[in-house]
């Protein structure tokens, strides 16, 4: 790891006015990723602000049909919480799935969704659920967000404060873990709500999507077989030494039947 | 006095556990010495390139920075090159085609980590940045890391002493007949098969902190190893270091080896060379990401096989083709493995009259490959075990029942290919693991699978294996360049209590419980009364360090035999003790008796006095208590048994699941059970790691794709059932204690035992390892 400033605002204001004041900054939120990649030396940011004393980035709040969470709300946090729990259970049973024990405390739901891994979990649910992603600046809408891999629709300073995810009448979400890394080879999650089904898909493309035509077949007909003739091609999918574009499409379907079964039963 | 429970074959907790698991065990890397300087190796990030300008300039120049040294500097110093210590000769007689090794590269560089300077700094982190500033030029060659590509006549040749990058073409067994018992067979099995690339990956990574005392002109080196007296020999008489007794080498507790760490290694002798050159002690600590690509891999085989039968089901014959990978350069033992510690295992449980195989290695732009645990025996096992149960599948017959029709059944058992098994009862363990997994209770469980939509098989893996490395004689004549008996020495305090110091050395195998164990019931004391010394070339006589499963039926037997030369000289003592003849004397349950007198003497009375020496004559009798035994084993042993595994398959996604495993096995004679329960269940999750998640992997540019475990994938608890163990028992014959090796069982009987089963499941012929959820789905869809 290359020697670097560290800062820790307390407030969004001043955590932004660090950022723009530095050469080289990066924020620091669980660190789950930028952590390892200086000290691989791959990151070398002059400056780190931490945004762990950043009192308006935590908590977990129901308002009325939407739940609400500090962009710096750990993993466990979510994956324990009563509040989740209750408006959104597949959300909760998500952050449960999320590396180990250790990545659980540390990583961070803004973390997560800023960096746009195209293997985190997290973007499934931000997509299925139509969430909206509230930055510093303004609130933008979950089908502009996620843009490419790594890439989102934040600017340069531009920082997540929380996320606001409407509650669906029911959710599930299944996970294909990579048997390495336990990342998502493929994760799937299916949201019901009074106006239709949304299907979010995360690990299978560069970043996370909506599957338009699995919503279309289970707005039909929800159940696991309405999945069954439905196509998903796989161009532009990902593949890696773990699993192909073909395979990565094919689990899709297995995943978001899996998803389908599991909320009708919930 | 004489009311001790006899400690040998109780599951005594390990003495070394309360140190370990509180973190106060001694590493190399706690080892800090004044003036502690550390390095950090410059490593080629280009598989084959020749190496140009390498300039120093900025590196020196960085704070903290000790010296920077290069690979030029190092080709002028007069050390040579890391060597292979055992010679194969080639069918044709020539012998086998060694390229050059230097530790530090000053010419070319033939694969991704090999190290071409050092850097060595005040502090870890000064060294790495400087290291970072050392500038080499790369001019780049073609690459090849597959074995079978290093065999195209166009491919690029890696060592010009090594044309069509052959090391050795080399065969044992009578081909002839083998032909003629294939052409006349009644039914032919073929089988074509690889054996994954996998990385050891030992907890405690390599390390290395050497240093150099000018004023008595002697190196004292700290480092990870599993054979500090062979790496010190090395050092010494191949690197060229100087006189043995000029050099210390210190191996306190090591955090497991499974083989990568019995090597000499490049970052030794560079260390010790930067020490003495620079005046400074030198540490190295491998980062993880230099383990991947720098610890020597093992496996990498590529084998076509054919199990020839005549029409009553009787193996009549066996032909094995294999090619393997030696990656860039041979190995301390790379040369053995695919050799005298595979081939000779071909016969497996069987009764096969004839026997042939031809292994052809060949150099690629990949890490070195040498013995990783089991070492040429897991791909012997594999290969044997596939073939069978293929073959059984293709005539039709229950598995295991043609495994009984064809096994072994009187002893002791020449082979075609060398080995003589001297005991075993391969029904027996057979028998009992079929039983212990109910395989009585299988369909239904299959039955009940299916109706869930899942798939279940069960696998069979019998291996054998030779234990115990080696009746030195036999051994140089097969190629080795070193004697492999052991030394123990004992040490009678005048209080009664003892020091064992032995030439093994234990980086995980319990030898301060288990050895303690033995020698606190010969001498009718406590265990905690028994210390164990290993592991500094100072304190220990001499030894060949611990690998090839050798602590117990080796290293322990010579401790067995120092302690009846202790129990005779003291008889002798007790005799004079106690005024009777030395002939009548007995010693049992800690007590020296006489049929001559009802007096008795304690093992800690007779002790003192043989300090004291003022009753018995010292010109008969020579004062103290210490004896010292080399044992060399007349032979191998044969430690075998029955791996069952038993696997759920979800057809949708190809993910396997272990739903049963259960391991019998045949170990002799066993000192503590629970201890070699854990050997068995670690292989076990080797094997199973190898056969569903472990694979090393290049692409074309020789770079290794699986270098993190983001990508290598290294088993944990929740990929691994519940083991059910159990053990048969024959005692080897090749050994006092009639114990046979332990260590490497489990990552021998349960690849075998894991496709297996996934064929079985699958009714498929042939899956390759790992079975990963892609490659099983696939195996799915088209046997749909």
């Amino acid at each position: 790891m290359y020697p670097f400033n560290y800062h820790k605002p307390s407030s969004v204001d001043e955590a932004v006015s660090l950022f723009l004041d530095a050469e080289d900054p990066a924020y620091l939120s669980g660190g789950m990723t930028l952590i390892p990649t200086m000290k691989q030396r791959l990151a070398m940011p002059t400056d780190l602000v931490d945004l762990s004393g950043v009192q308006a980035m935590r908590g977990i709040e129901r308002q009325d049909q939407k739940l609400v969470l500090g962009a710096f709300t750990r993993h466990a946090e979510v994956a324990r919480s009563e509040v989740v729990a209750q408006a959104i259970p597949a959300l909760a049973h998500l952050a449960g799935l999320i590396g180990d024990n250790q990545v659980r405390y540390r990583g961070t739901i803004g973390g997560s969704v800023a960096n746009s891994d195209p293997a985190a979990d997290y973007p499934a649910a931000v997509v299925a659920l139509g969430a909206e992603v509230v930055t510093n600046k303004r609130t933008i809408s979950s089908a502009d967000y996620f843009q490419d891999l790594f890439e989102t629709a934040l600017e340069p300073g531009e920082m997540i404060v929380r996320i606001e995810l409407p509650i669906p009448r029911r959710a599930a979400y299944r996970k294909f873990p990579n048997p390495a890394s336990r990342y998502a080879v493929v994760g799937v999650m299916v949201a019901q709500f009074d106006n239709g089904v949304q299907v979010g898909v995360t690990g299978a493309g560069p970043c996370a999507f909506r599957a338009s035509t699995l919503e279309a077949a289970l707005a039909a007909d929800l159940r696991p077989e309405a999945l069954a003739g439905v196509d998903i091609p796989d161009a532009g999918f990902n593949a890696d030494l773990h699993a192909s574009a073909e395979y990565r499409a094919h689990l899709v379907g297995v995943m978001a039947r899996r998803a389908v079964a599991d909320l009708l039963a919930s | 006095m004489g009311n001790l429970p006899k400690a040998f074959g109780q599951s005594v907790r390990r003495k070394e556990d309360p140190r370990l698991i509180t973190g106060a065990g001694r590493y190399t890397d706690d080892q800090q010495l004044p003036q502690q300087a550390w390095a950090a190796f410059v490593r080629s990030p280009i598989a084959h390139a020749n190496i140009g300008e390498v300039d120093t300039s900025a590196a020196l120049e960085h704070p903290g920075v000790v010296g920077v040294l290069t690979g030029a500097e190092f080709a002028a110093s007069g050390l040579n090159d890391l060597a292979c210590g055992w010679m194969i000769h080639s069918r044709n007689g020539d012998p086998m085609r060694v390229g050059e090794h230097p530790a530090l590269a000053s010419q070319r560089v033939r694969y991704v980590g090999e190290p071409v300077a050092v850097v060595v700094a005040d502090s870890r982190q000064a060294a790495r940045a400087a290291a970072e500033l050392v500038m080499v030029d790369y001019d780049e060659l073609p690459v090849v890391s597959d074995v079978e590509a290093a065999a195209a006549p166009d491919a690029v040749v890696l060592h010009d002493a090594a044309p069509g990058n052959q090391c050795y073409d080399w065969e044992i067994g009578n081909r002839d007949a083998v032909r003629k018992a294939l052409d006349e067979a009644a039914h032919v099995t073929e089988i074509r098969l690889i054996n994954n690339r996998l990385v050891p990956n030992a907890m405690e990574p390599r390390a290395v902190n050497a240093s150099y005392d000018a004023s008595r002109d002697r190196y004292t080196l700290y480092v990870a190893s599993q054979n500090p007296h062979g790496l010190r020999m090395t050092l010494a008489a191949v690197i060229g270091f100087g006189p043995e007794h000029k050099i210390r080498v210190i191996s306190e507790d090591v955090g497991g080896g499974f083989g990568s760490k019995a090597f000499n290694y490049a970052e030794e002798v560079v260390c010790m060379w930067a020490a003495k050159r620079l005046g400074r002690p030198v540490k190295w600590t491998a980062e993880r990401s230099e383990s991947f690509l720098t610890d020597a891999h093992g496996r990498d085989h590529i084998t076509t096989a054919r199990l020839a039968m005549d029409a009553n089901h009787r193996i009549t014959a066996l032909d094995v083709s294999t090619h393997a990978n030696l990656g860039a350069y041979l190995s301390t033992f790379g040369s053995l493995v695919p050799t005298y510690v595979y081939a000779t295992l071909l016969s497996g449980q069987y009764d096969i009259p004839n026997i042939y195989a031809n292994v052809v290695t060949r150099y690629t732009n990949t890490t070195p490959v040498d013995a990783y645990r089991g070492a040429g025996r897991p791909e012997a096992g594999y290969v044997v075990e596939r073939l069978v149960d293929v073959a059984a599948r293709e005539l039709g017959i229950d598995p295991a029942e043609f495994r009984r029709q064809n096994f072994i059944r009187t002893f002791p058992h020449a082979t075609p290919v060398e080995m003589t098994y001297d005991s075993g009862d391969f029904q027996a363990h057979l028998d009992k693991a079929l039983d212990m997994i109910d395989a009585a209770g299988f369909e239904a469980r299959r039955e009940a699978s299916r109706a869930e939509g899942k798939l279940r098989g069960l696998g069979i893996g019998c291996y054998i294996e030779a234990a115990g490395i080696g009746p030195s004689a036999r051994l140089g004549k097969l190629g080795s360049g070193a004697g492999l008996w052991e030394s123990a020495e004992i040490r009678v305090n005048p209080t009664g209590s003892v020091e064992v110091l032995t030439g093994c050395h234990s980086h995980g195998q319990s030898h301060e419980t288990t050895y303690a164990q033995l020698v606190a019931d010969r001498f009718g004391i406590s265990v905690d009364d028994v210390e164990i010394l290993h592991g500094d070339t100072d304190v220990v006589q001499f030894g060949m360090g611990t690998y090839g499963s050798r602590s117990g039926p080796v290293g322990l037997s010579a401790i067995d035999m120092a302690c009846d030369k202790i129990v005779a000289k003291a008889e002798k003592i007790a005799a004079h003790l106690l005024n009777v003849p030395a002939d009548t004397v007995t010693f049992e349950d800690g007590e020296f008796a006489s049929e001559a007198t009802n007096e008795r003497l304690g093992f800690a009375e007779v002790a003192l006095n043989a300090y004291t020496a003022h009753h018995f004559p010292t010109t008969e009798i020579e004062p103290g208590l210490k004896e010292t035994t080399f044992f060399d084993p007349p032979d191998f042993n044969f430690p075998a048994g029955t791996h069952v595994c038993e696997v759920e398959v979800d057809p949708a996604t190809g993910v396997v699941r272990i739903a049963r495993f259960v391991a019998v096995d045949d170990f002799g004679v066993i000192g503590n059970p629970m201890v070699v329960e854990g050997q068995v269940h670690g292989g076990l999750v080797q094997g199973i790691g190898q056969a569903l998640l472990e694979q090393a992997r290049y692409d074309d540019y020789g770079q290794l794709l699986s270098g993190s475990y983001m990508d290598y994938c290294m088993p944990r608890a929740d990929d691994v059932p519940d083991f059910d163990v159990g053990f048969t028992e024959t005692r080897s014959t090749t050994n006092p204690l009639g114990m046979k090796g332990c260590g490497e069982a489990g990552s021998i009987g349960s690849p075998p035992a894991v496709i297996n089963a996934i064929c079985d499941a699958l009714g498929i012929r042939h899956i390759d390892m790992p079975a990963t959820p892609e490659k099983v789905w696939r195996a799915v869809t088209s046997a749909a």
